[in-house]
């Protein structure tokens, strides 16, 4: 199977890998995916307190190619996006964007998961009420 | 100078070496004649060829000529053996032992078996890839008329013990088949020695053309017979018909004396490669050698790389170096792969395996490369990696509740 270049680009010159500080208050951390299945996804997003703009974004992802750029790409689009805005990111979206096959949707829904997962974790944090969103299966 | 890209994926096929391919040429096109056809010279030209390729390839693996019957390929040959023993000997029983690692052409054959009110045992191996000889002997019962064990695995390259398995077969009367597609041209493989009844090969996996191999099937002590399982023309004694495939017929026969030939050879050269480029690798932290390391072929190394996904790390390099990897993500069906989960790994270790299979046509150069670009992108992936930052934290992973999906 041959990747999208997109897919290939992020691969190589993945943006925004990273971690950051877990315990701050300002920082949401989703981490989804299990190693049995091959895939692991955790990422975080750091909110501007004042404003509600996620103002940095990074992952880490043990996976294939494509779940590797799928965060990737999550990242980017979560900067500078409101935390209701970055709710709305849809895994099509991730798909579309990447050009991912059929057999790698579930890298786009892994991503779309480990976003709301952070979150909810950030909301949680901050006594705010978890959102709920629609389940999607995957696998 | 370097090549790109390097083929390190030689137990999925081989090249066809070229003093191969030039032997098989004229049969194309001169003589192209039908091996069946008896009376002019197209045929007794074809027929003659035929031959000699039948002496070739008994000559490597010690048997009499009259004893090859030519297939389409191993996993027909394999199809011919399990079948064709099942159906011939119903008479005396339905039982059929086998083990959980053998390749699918072995293993969907049984479940086909199954079906047709045949019962099959398939047994554990060890964590080596190993099969336990005593739980080989415990299974046998009454009604068991063949055992169908691997000489070599494709995945991890693990050598069977096939002269005590053939020995445990023998004491119990029973037939024993092997599959030796990964073996044969790269090991001393004896049917003689070895005491191999009936034995699956292919001429793709040792510089020979795709599209022909061969079921050897043993015509004294005991004598066994298969029904055939293509019926037509009677060719191959009534156990295969079907018109020769001449060219690759031939082409199979040369491989087979140059495997013969250079065996030797081949295996000093290609060891040191292998134990270089496997060293090496197996200097980056929390990686593991899959399945025994002494029992195994010496092109072989099945290694994971605890912490990164098998497909992704290929993908750093997959342009450049053709390997393959147990992950789930290489195959269609999610899963990954079943020989590495029965050698007890995790699904995690089995996700993260890459197998190297080298060739005679290896240079160390190509070896040099492959080493530095696979350390390179399992660190930079490993940099990249969760699971590898809770790790190095000190977290252990069989705790962390994972949110299965």
């Amino acid at each position: 199977m041959a990747y999208s270049d997109k897919v290939i680009d992020h691969y190589s010159n993945p943006k925004n890998v990273g971690t950051l500080d877990k315990s701050s208050k300002s920082v949401g951390t989703g981490l989804v995916g299990a190693p049995e299945c091959g895939d692991v996804m955790r990422l975080q997003i750091e909110v501007d307190d004042t404003t509600g703009v996620i103002k940095d974004a990074k992952f880490k992802t043990f996976g294939c190619g494509s779940a590797i750029a799928s965060s990737s790409l999550a990242t980017e689009w979560l900067k500078g996006k409101s935390v209701d805005e970055a709710g709305k990111i849809d895994n099509m979206d991730i798909v579309e964007e990447l050009n991912l096959p059929p057999v790698k949707i579930h890298c786009s829904v892994l991503a779309e998961d480990a976003i709301k997962a952070a979150i909810n974790d950030y909301r949680k944090k901050n006594g705010l009420e978890e959102m709920t969103f629609d389940e999607k299966r995957v696998h | 100078m370097l090549k790109l890209p390097i083929y390190l994926d030689n137990n999925a096929t081989t090249p066809v070496d070229p003093r191969v391919l030039e032997t098989m040429l004229p049969y194309f096109t001169n003589h192209f004649g039908n091996a069946a056809s008896r009376n002019h010279p197209f045929g007794w030209e074809a027929e003659e060829a035929v031959d000699y390729a039948r002496e070739q390839v008994a000559q490597l693996v010690g048997c009499d000529a009259k004893e090859i019957i030519f297939t389409s390929g191993a996993t027909e040959a394999d199809n011919l053996a399990l079948k064709g023993v099942f159906e011939m000997y119903a008479s005396k029983g339905n039982h059929i032992i086998t083990v959980t690692t053998e390749h699918k052409a072995v293993l969907d054959t049984c479940k086909h078996i199954e079906k047709l009110g045949g019962e099959v045992t398939y047994l554990d191996v060890e964590e080596d890839g190993l099969l336990d000889l005593s739980k080989l002997e415990a299974a046998i019962k009454p009604s068991t008329i063949l055992i169908a064990v691997m000489y070599a695995n494709n995945e991890i390259g693990v050598v069977q013990p096939v002269k005590e398995i053939s020995a445990i077969a023998k004491k119990h009367g029973i037939l024993f088949f092997t599959d030796a597609t990964q073996a044969v041209g790269k090991i001393p493989v004896d049917v003689m020695k070895d005491g191999i009844d009936l034995m699956a090969f292919s001429a793709h996996k040792m510089y020979g053309p795709k599209g022909v191999g061969a079921l050897y099937v043993r015509r004294k002590n005991p004598r066994v017979k298969v029904t055939a399982q293509i019926d037509g023309g009677g060719h191959e004694r009534g156990m295969r018909s079907g018109t020769l495939n001449v060219p690759g017929i031939v082409g199979f026969g040369k491989a087979c004396e140059l495997c013969r030939l250079e065996m030797e050879e081949n295996t000093k050269r290609i060891t040191v490669l292998r134990n270089k480029l496997e060293n090496e690798l197996l200097q980056l932290e929390e990686s593991y050698l899959n399945g025994n390391k002494e029992q195994r072929l010496p092109h072989v190394s099945n290694i994971s790389f605890k912490y990164v996904e098998g497909e992704g790390l290929m993908m750093g390099f997959n342009k450049n170096i053709a390997v393959s990897s147990g992950s789930a993500c290489t195959s269609a069906s999610l899963e990954p792969s079943y020989v590495l989960k029965a050698l007890g790994l995790g699904d995690d270790l089995a996700h993260s395996s890459l197998r190297f299979g080298l060739s005679r046509f290896t240079t160390e150069e190509e070896i040099d490369y492959t080493i530095q670009a696979v350390r390179e992108t399992v660190l930079k992936l490993r940099e990249m990696s969760p699971l590898w930052e809770m790790h190095k934290d000190g977290i252990d992973l069989t705790t962390v509740e994972w949110a299965h999906h």
